[in-house]
């Protein structure tokens, strides 16, 4: 395994857990990241077929990469990463049609995922295949991690299941727990990832974004106030 | 008649593609700390949807949907798996040609809008719009509808959220919620206004 594994395939496929994550630090993908998270079902294979993408993607165009003409680089990439979507839209059409109806566009929307674009143009325009493709699956995995824990809050509080297996019985079924519906609504994700990307700049100080406007306290008067 | 105005409705409040379906979000927490730099890309993004979404119907209905190559005389063929590629590739050629054809005739407009144009290609607002529009089975004058309501929808959205962020850089917020986390949660608090708007029925 360490053989494989060097240092730089290491870091490229662990930095972006939680250092460099697409999510909460590189603001990327999140549109899909807010919108599938009902369910931890669908985010897994959300999570499954985003990262099979970028990896994909990155791997092939990065060995092109010497080959595509610069000023028309977007599109080409645009057309590799959209025949990938389209297979993986289809294998999941053939093999979990429920899922695949529930994620509805979302899958087709892979393409416009910026981490995909994101991790195309930044890395595998100027790395090798192999570190491309590791860094795709490190990209899709800290995407991935991001997805897992929204989708684990939601579904747990507001359907009291995992994976559709009941973890809190409901008040209407006899059970004792009674239902959060705001969790299976939109606003919940956006306040779990708000909460995520606080937990994570509390733990790793050097992510702090610098306030514009700081308040001074002035030492006289009514300092502060406002 | 009705009908329409329900849809427009509907796309701009009900279904908003920001805050109800989080498309185009990374553009829509990155170019939301002006109101004015906003509201141009609001226009723009209102712009490439009017014309996408009924150019997308047009190709889907006469090329890629099941059967619709039966006025050529071929019957049998389903290339619908096809409307992602064509969706996007439609899209990005229209907003190049957008480009050049504001640059040539409307300099200043194309000025304000600047780099915003380019990046509208990448914005999953604009293929999700269309991509919408498929699943729903829309016909040529509901697409119209459907693009202008939603690309209006977005660009409120992003507009109105520009406005709470420029306000809200002179708050004082916690070091590790400061610029991304305040605004998810602040994009949380509009999105909960505009679910306010779900039970309408029209």
């Amino acid at each position: 395994m360490s053989a494989v594994l060097n240092s730089e395939t290491k870091k490229v496929l662990t930095e972006p857990l939680v250092n460099d994550n697409p999510i909460t630090l590189q603001v990327l993908g999140i549109c899909s990241a807010l919108a599938v998270t009902s369910q931890m079902s669908t985010s897994l294979i959300m999570a499954l077929a985003l990262t099979a993408v970028t990896a994909c993607s990155s791997a092939a165009i990065s060995s092109i990469r010497n080959h595509i003409p610069g000023s028309i680089r977007i599109i080409v990439q645009m057309t590799i990463i959209a025949s990938l979507v389209i297979v993986v839209d289809q294998v999941l059409k053939a093999f979990v049609y429920d899922v695949s109806k529930q994620l509805s566009v979302f899958v087709g929307l892979i393409i416009t995922n910026c981490i995909v674009m994101g991790r195309a143009e930044a890395y595998a325009m100027k790395n090798p295949p192999l570190e491309s493709f590791m860094d795709g699956i490190g990209n899709g995995l800290g995407y991935s991690l991001i997805l897992i824990i929204v989708a684990f809050f939601r579904e747990l509080f507001g359907s009291g299941k995992l994976l559709g297996i009941e973890i809190f019985p409901l008040t209407k079924d006899g059970g004792w727990y009674d239902p959060n519906g705001l969790m299976l609504l939109p606003p919940s994700a956006f306040f779990i990832i708000g909460l995520i990307i606080w937990t994570f700049r509390q733990w790793k100080p050097e992510q702090y974004e610098k306030a514009d406007f700081k308040i001074m306290a002035i030492s006289h008067g009514e300092g502060g106030h406002h | 008649m009705e009908a329409y105005v329900s849809l427009f409705i509907k796309a701009v409040f009900v279904e908003n593609l920001a805050l109800a379906f989080f498309l185009g979000m990374c553009t829509f927490l990155a170019v939301s700390k002006q109101i004015s730099t906003a509201m141009g890309l609001g226009i723009a993004v209102m712009v490439v949807q009017l014309i996408t979404v009924p150019a997308n119907n047009i190709i889907y209905h006469t090329l890629l949907k099941e059967d619709a190559l039966a006025w050529m005389g071929i019957t049998g063929v389903d290339l619908s798996f096809l409307a992602l590629l064509s969706c996007i590739g439609m899209i990005a050629a229209l907003v190049q040609i957008l480009e050049m054809i504001l640059d040539k005739f409307v300099p200043a407009l194309y000025h304000a809008l600047g780099v915003f144009l380019p990046l509208i290609t990448v914005n999953c607002a604009i293929l999700g719009g269309s991509l919408f529009m498929i699943e729903r089975d829309y016909d040529l004058a509901q697409s119209v509808v459907y693009g202008v309501g939603s690309g209006f929808g977005w660009a409120l959205a992003i507009t109105v959220m520009a406005g709470v962020r420029e306000k809200l850089k002179y708050s004082d917020i916690p070091a590790g919620l400061e610029g991304l986390g305040i605004t998810f949660i602040s994009a949380g608090l509009m999105s909960l206004g505009f679910m306010a708007f779900s039970g309408i029925q029209l």
